[in-house]
């Protein structure tokens, strides 16, 4: 990562391995943006039913308790995922400067896992759903997602086996171990809890072992990628501290695979399973702070930057989100304030504000950086890039702060033994419409995102020689790459 | 960290401590549990599913019933479930042997359904309340699963288990409303969750290990 002008030869080194990724990485997009786009559809109906019961309440399909984990399973499987190998594969290449070989079967099994995605959707809203939370494609779905993981993960791998030799960055790093851990998770949590069920609780343990662990080693590990790759090489100045990496990616990798459990804090489980859980999520202070420090100490003195990069803005505001939703996260296992936020709507405003807030506006902060360089074009409006960050940064602050507070009010009713159960429906009530009406803005953003991408992919507006950028500025040397 | 063996092996064994500690070990313990011989009735506690109640915990599963309703107590040291009404005891691991999958749940949008059973232990409640969840519970948000429900022209004497509609979903004169088998089912189901045997682990006392 220097900020030394490049060469022609590594000009025509990474034009060549652009090349060779642009049909499976603007696909992975393409279908991504396509189901963020159904996802967003579904949330909002989902939340506008918290709100008015009888909406759209004659069919079983259309009941909210399959539409809410159709919404759930296309965010996290069709949108977060796709978007994610999307950029985890242009990543892998660039750091490892190595092409792309054989994309036809890359791009089959990119179809294969949308295939893959489809199925299990409809599953759900059939009446399908096998109702463990971030696991409810019915078993006959689950196998085609993973055959096609398995080939795009073993391309990840592959392609550092093949690297070019040199310094491997630390973004590579957490995409390997991203690329090994999804299929582990997911091929324990198919065969314990569809293919051959455990009995009894131990569904539960399971379960949050890979729902939160597929926050944790999936999706964590590549939106921190892209933030340790996009913010040096915005700014062209290398990473603040080597040894902090290390640290935070060894104390992520090793805590947040423990954390599972605190979502069934004081459930039907033995104490020292909830107990080490919690230790755990406190200790993730140590990877979170880390990660917060180097990000911080390199940004220092060139915040500035947020005003014209669109791929710093989103990304910077995706890091600075990871450190306070991680640490959100430590603070709610811990069993006195969990009591309080446990069984309440303050859990979704939670995990919103770590897949929007933080993995979300990272992978929109890579796709402004890598989108020009597979299309060879430039993003033909500043406005709606401006657009596109504003709905989608006021969208998901107002629906965190909505379900926060009206979470948190929900919590203190619940608890409360002197009062009727129906006093905590009607408390968060206004909330609930609140965040109905945040998910308008979010869905706002989404549309202004995908016709910003179409006409891309068009190749529409004028030609420019220069990176778009959010606002004019006075001497364009200071942004070597944008 | 420049070499692919290293790297992996560290990948790999660092992660291996958390499938080994929350996935190999609680299947170990808890995996093969048995009911007990209830000291009260002589009868096996938890009681099996019978095959009615086991279809309805599809129909459960298939509408997302999880969504909104627990099916856990915490202990009273914990929380204030056992004041609140949710259970007699807190429950444990050996509650849930009958059911593939356990719904434990994470929300409360709905109240805990962990004794259902034994708070509302009226098939016709539940299939008045399914039809029309706001208006036999004034202020409740829950979706009406009327779809689980025929609506047919009355022949001869209306049928007994014809649900008593006073909503704005009433049949139109001369029709009933009855329910399907998967109705049927699910109240079966959810008149099943009698969480309240004394099991010898569970007294109210800090979790113990079983």
């Amino acid at each position: 990562m220097s900020a030394g002008e490049p060469t022609t030869e590594s000009r025509v080194e990474r034009a060549e391995i652009d090349r060779s990724l642009r049909g499976p990485v603007l696909f992975f997009f393409s279908s991504g943006i396509a189901w963020l786009l159904l996802g967003s559809a579904l949330g909002l109906l989902s939340a506008f039913k918290m709100s008015f019961p009888h909406l759209l309440d004659s069919a079983g399909w259309l009941t909210f308790g399959r539409v809410r984990p159709a919404h759930l399973n296309i965010v996290i499987y069709g949108w977060a995922s796709s978007v994610g190998i999307g950029v985890g594969i242009w990543l892998m290449a660039r750091l490892c400067r190595v092409a792309l070989r054989h994309r036809g079967m890359l791009l089959g099994a990119g179809v294969a896992w949308n295939f893959g995605v489809a199925l299990g959707t409809a599953g759900i809203l059939a009446g399908q759903s096998r109702s463990i939370e971030w696991l409810e494609f019915p078993g006959w779905a689950t196998p085609v997602l993973f055959v096609a993981y398995a080939l795009i993960g073993g391309w990840g791998v592959i392609m550092f086996r093949y690297r070019r030799p040199g310094h491997v960055y630390v973004s590579q790093w957490y995409l390997l171990a991203a690329f090994l851990w999804f299929p582990w998770l997911y091929a324990t949590a198919n065969v314990l809890l569809i293919w051959q069920p455990v009995q009894g609780s131990v569904v539960g343990a399971v379960n949050w072992w890979y729902g939160h662990n597929i926050l944790g080693l999936w999706f964590t590990p590549i939106g921190l990628a892209s933030a340790y790759y996009m913010i040096p090489k915005v700014l062209g100045r290398p990473v603040h501290s080597y040894y902090l990496s290390i640290l935070g990616f060894w104390s992520l990798a090793l805590f947040y695979s423990w954390n599972g459990m605190h979502h069934l804090i004081g459930g039907p489980f033995p104490a020292w399973m909830v107990s080490a859980s919690v230790v755990a999520s406190v200790m993730m202070f140590i990877p979170v702070i880390a990660v917060a420090i180097n990000h911080h100490c390199t940004m220092r003195g060139h915040f500035h930057y947020l005003k014209w990069s669109p791929t710093l803005r989103f990304t910077v505001f995706g890091a600075m989100t990871y450190t306070v939703v991680s640490l959100e996260g430590s603070l709610m296992a811990i069993p006195s304030l969990n009591n309080l936020t446990h069984f309440t709507d303050f859990t979704p405003g939670h995990a919103h504000l770590g897949l929007y807030g933080f993995f979300t506006m990272t992978m929109f902060g890579a796709m402004y950086y890598i989108i020009p360089r597979l299309v060879g074009w430039e993003w033909p409006s500043a406005a709606m890039i401006r657009w596109h960050f504003w709905l989608a940064a006021s969208g998901i602050a107002l629906m965190v702060a909505a379900l926060t507070v009206g979470g948190f009010l929900q919590g203190l009713e619940l608890n409360d033994p002197q009062v009727a159960f129906m006093t905590s429906v009607a408390v968060v009530a206004p909330f609930r419409f609140v965040r109905a009406l945040s998910g308008i803005l979010l869905a706002a953003a989404h549309l202004v995102f995908a016709v910003l991408f179409v006409r891309m992919l068009m190749r529409r507006g004028e030609r420019r020689e220069e990176a778009t950028l959010l606002a004019p500025q006075g001497t364009h040397s200071e942004l070597p790459t944008v | 960290m420049n070499k692919l063996p290293q790297l992996f092996a560290g990948i790999f064994f660092v992660f291996a401590t958390s499938w080994i500690g929350l996935v190999a070990y609680p299947y170990l313990q808890l995996g093969h549990m048995q009911p007990v011989k209830s000291a009260v009735t002589g009868e096996a506690a938890p009681p099996p599913l019978t095959g009615s109640a086991v279809a309805g915990s599809r129909v459960y599963a298939a509408n997302g019933c999880i969504y909104c309703h627990s099916q856990q107590v915490r202990p009273a040291w914990l929380s204030t479930d056992i004041e609140k009404g949710w259970g007699p005891r807190q429950t444990v691991p050996r509650d849930y042997l009958r059911e593939r999958p356990s719904f434990l749940g994470t929300m409360r949008t709905g109240p805990d359904l962990s004794n259902i059973g034994v708070r509302q232990p009226s098939v016709r409640w539940h299939f008045e309340h399914l039809y029309e969840p706001d208006v036999v519970t004034p202020g409740s948000i829950m979706p009406s699963f009327r779809f689980l429900f025929v609506q047919r022209p009355v022949r001869g004497k209306p049928g007994v288990d014809a649900v008593a509609v006073r909503g704005p979903n009433a049949p139109p004169p001369g029709h009933e409303v009855i329910p399907t088998q998967e109705a049927r089912d699910l109240v079966t189901y959810l008149l099943s969750l009698r969480r309240n045997e004394p099991l010898p682990e569970a007294d109210g006392s800090p979790v113990r290990q079983p």
